[in-house]
């Protein structure tokens, strides 16, 4: 298997990448960067692992932490709950693992196999099963194509571990898993069902991770040179700017645990004048411009600062903020029909007929 | 009538002003100097000399001494860290993001500790009371003087670090001791950052006070003294609400030698950025205005032939490279002198430039100005703009959306007056479960406002100037998380 060192400075560039392809959601990636650093500076190395270059028997552990951001921000990510939750998971399998990869590579849940990897010296796998954030489970790849969906084992901090044997479905296995992180105080690291390496060259979002770390140093790259960053982005990754302007208003109510919401735009720049809706579920969901649908989940909706090019969350949102709405293209496997019915707009509540800015 | 001193310590200059309420009666600018004192006492004496009289209110001096101190990795003690949490978060210890040369200078004992709570108020594990009593312990025997204690959750619930702290009372009487839940905020990192910075601060803290204590008798002036760590454009901002007591919503255009900054006064207080700010290097959650810079100054470079203007700039050599000053650089100063903006220098030495290139200058720069106002402004309906700053003249009195141009007078004192008229604040930043919106805001309320009352304001005066209520991802019972700040006068 070809493994590729990950530098200190690809690290880096991962978060900053992460955190825009989490599309307003999946967390800050701050404090799990904050780990990886320390654990590089001891020395640790994390390796990448081309996903063809898997044997089709080869077994890898999907990881993702779980919970309410807020709470990640007092109870700090740790890399021992992560590999934790990995080890239950051979140990109830009763086989060891070759390989982590990401569940979600938007956001914070994008370095969690980064930190299981580094306290079990695996490689992590560079692919993941969303290509961006989501806010619930049955919104991957692998539950587009009709994977199992269980076991799947959660680590506390303290000395409680959970397995979830089996769910009658994903939408249960949600409910299940879930209800247990509320009871650990919201917030636990999980280790999904196990997938075969060629479950994952199959179903899998290949290439993501990688794609990540290139994200970021387009950023970071404009940034040194004093380019617009946002601008950069669209051109490095064949994105569209939707809109440009400041936040006006921003509304949000929480339902069934889900952050939702809307924010309003007014025009700065080529947009003055117009006016542009934002609607999220954690994620950004639908974009309208002057009240028409100009973009929609699963294309990617990522809210920028106009100036830095950092990534805005649909938590951090506020009235003022001078901000780049743009779109990336979401990976093929989500605009599928059936990829569409998990998590295309009626997925989210919005009865709008499906149409990529890209197509 | 309130009759207030306010005095600003600042690197260069210390100023002083007396008001009356908020009418500024004398203001004086003098040196500072390097034991502080004696640059106080000098501006106290020439504000005497100049008729104000001996006996007022209070004495409030405001510095950027604490700032510099971090910035500058100065005059800092050493700190212990006490972290309350374990098991959670044992991989990010304390003083982990910090500048290692900070961190060398202040890291003093570093303990982490079992307990906190979770987000709905039950133990996270049982407090480990006697590792706290074994940590003070150790902290007295190696000779610690300032203990900063975070623990989990405790804007939510402060017990765990309630009782840390009193055991280091009983172990450690000497020692001071910060605790987070008094800095407010969620954020466990952020807000021990801001704790142990607090604390890095004490021993400054005292030698200061001790300094500005001595230099109030030797002036004869008769007052408490009160002192407030300031922070540029936050005190400028609320010097110039004060000079709008009626208007509360404006924005605020600061012009100085190099960069214009623009920020935006709501209910009048600044309105804060969303970035984390960094002090010296550390993010904290202290709070900052959400400022616009533009390169756009007095001294910004004006070329001939493509007529832009800046970013590049003289800076303060503008007083000897200013074509008006005798200098050869064509500024923006210049530009306005020709323009007959203002008067400044001498106006022959800019008689015979172009026409063209004066008004096409000033047209660029009169565009500047609006662009950055236009990208501050929130609100569709026109508001008033509060111009301050040295090149305060190249501000248009007409902007588009802007209901009038109001220049502040002392505007070269306006620091020591923000110090005059500085406010306390309380703030309440928590999780509530199953109260309805309005109730939770209105407990959140009455919690922030027994804080700013604990911490010296004056019940009668307090004012709430920001409300935030975020509801909850992936939490059970309808949570929702509140953010209330009020201020007061200092009673």
């Amino acid at each position: 298997m070809a493994l590729r060192p990950v530098s200190a400075a690809e690290i880096e560039s991962l978060a900053i990448g992460a955190w825009i392809l989490g599309t307003g959601g999946g967390g800050s990636p701050y404090l799990a960067l904050l780990n990886m650093r320390k654990l590089y500076r001891e020395g640790v190395s994390v390796s990448l692992l081309d996903p063809m270059d898997l044997p089709d028997d080869a077994r890898v552990a999907v990881v993702s932490n779980m919970g309410a951001p807020l709470v990640g921000q007092e109870r700090l990510t740790d890399p021992r709950t992560i590999a934790l939750a990995v080890q239950m998971m051979e140990e109830y399998r009763g086989c060891r693992f070759d390989a982590v990869m990401s569940l979600e590579i938007g956001g914070g849940n994008s370095l969690q196999p980064f930190m299981a990897a580094a306290v079990l010296g695996l490689p992590v796998v560079d692919a993941d099963c969303m290509g961006r954030a989501f806010p619930e489970a049955q919104m991957t790849s692998f539950a587009i194509h009709d994977l199992t969906m269980y076991p799947l084992t959660l680590a506390d901090v303290r000395d409680n571990a959970v397995v979830v044997a089996r769910a009658a479905s994903w939408k249960w296995m949600e409910r299940l898993s879930r209800k247990a992180c509320v009871e650990v105080g919201s917030i636990a690291s999980t280790c999904k069902a196990p997938r075969t390496g060629k479950e994952v060259k199959e179903c899998g979002i290949l290439y993501s991770t990688s794609k990540a770390i290139r994200l970021g140093q387009t950023v970071q790259s404009a940034r040194r040179l004093h380019r617009d960053a946002v601008q950069a982005v669209i051109e490095a990754e064949g994105g569209q700017l939707m809109f440009r302007g400041k936040i006006r208003d921003v509304a949000r109510r929480t339902t069934e645990g889900f952050l939702r919401g809307t924010a309003k735009l007014d025009g700065l720049d080529d947009f003055r004048g117009a006016a542009f809706e934002l609607a999220f579920q954690n994620e950004f969901a639908v974009g309208w411009l002057d009240g028409q649908p100009r973009v929609m989940t699963p294309d990617l909706i990522c809210v920028l600062d106009s100036v830095s090019g950092d990534a805005i969350g649909t938590e951090t949102l506020r009235y003022g903020q001078r901000v780049s709405v743009i779109a990336l293209p979401a990976p093929p496997i989500l605009l599928t029909p059936k990829g569409l019915e998990h998590v295309g707009p009626r997925a989210f509540g919005y009865d709008l007929e499906f149409r990529s800015v890209f197509s | 009538m309130k009759r207030r001193i306010g005095i600003d310590v600042g690197g260069t200059n210390t100023d002083a002003v007396y008001l009356e309420d908020t009418r500024v009666v004398h203001a004086v600018k003098t040196p500072t100097t390097s034991d502080v004192t004696s640059g106080v006492t000098e501006a106290l004496r020439r504000l005497l000399l100049a008729g104000t009289p001996v006996a007022v209110d209070a004495v409030m001096i405001g510095t950027t001494h604490f700032t510099n101190a971090v910035v500058q990795r100065r005059d800092l003690t050493r700190v212990a860290a006490i972290r309350i949490g374990l098991p959670s978060g044992a991989s990010l210890e304390p003083f982990i993001d910090w500048p290692e040369d900070l961190a060398a200078l202040v890291r003093g004992e570093v303990f982490m500790l079992e307990g906190g709570h979770e987000f709905d108020g039950r133990p996270i594990v049982p407090l480990d009371t006697a590792g706290v009593r074994a940590a003070a312990r150790r902290i007295r025997d190696a000779g610690l003087t300032a203990v900063g204690v975070a623990s989990v959750f405790s804007p939510l619930n402060a017990a765990c670090e309630l009782e840390a702290a009193s055991i280091l009372r009983e172990e450690c009487p000497d020692a001071a001791v910060t605790t987070s839940h008094q800095l407010g905020r969620i954020g466990l990192l952020e807000r021990e950052n801001a704790t142990l910075l607090n604390d890095a601060l004490v021993g400054l803290a005292r030698t200061t006070t001790r300094a500005f204590t001595q230099a109030l008798p030797a002036s004869r002036v008769d007052a408490p003294l009160n002192l407030t760590p300031s922070h540029g454009l936050v005190m400028l901002l609320s010097v110039a609400a004060a000079f709008l007591s009626k208007l509360t919503d404006a924005l605020v255009i600061d012009v100085g030698g190099t960069t214009t900054d623009i920020g935006s006064l709501r209910h009048g207080f600044p309105r804060e950025a969303n970035n984390v700010v960094e002090i010296g290097g550390v993010r904290t959650l202290f709070r900052m205005p959400d400022l616009l810079s533009i390169g756009l100054g007095g001294g910004s470079l004006v070329a001939r032939s493509a007529l832009s203007v800046g970013p590049r700039s003289v800076g303060y050599r503008l007083v000897e490279e200013g074509l008006v000053f005798g200098g050869s650089e064509l500024t923006a100063t210049d530009i306005a002198v020709a323009a007959g903006l203002v008067d400044l220098g001498d106006q022959r030495r800019v008689a015979s430039l172009p026409a063209e290139l004066v008004t096409g200058a000033i047209t660029r720069i009169h565009a500047m100005v609006a662009e950055g106002v236009d990208r501050m402004k929130t609100d569709a309906g026109d508001e008033p703009l509060i111009a301050v700053g040295g090149g305060c003249f190249l501000v248009p009195d007409r902007i588009n959306g802007i209901s009038e141009v109001i220049h502040v007078e002392h505007q070269a004192v306006a620091n020591a007056v923000g110090a005059a008229i500085a406010q306390v604040s309380g703030e309440i930043d928590r999780i509530f479960q199953d109260l309805s919106r309005d109730e939770a805001i209105a407990r959140a309320r009455q919690l922030a406002e027994a804080q700013a009352a604990s911490a010296g304001a004056d019940p009668r005066t307090l004012t709430t100037v920001e409300v935030e209520d975020l509801p909850l991802a992936y939490l059970p019972g309808n949570s929702l998380r509140v953010r209330v700040r009020v201020v007061g006068e200092i009673a």
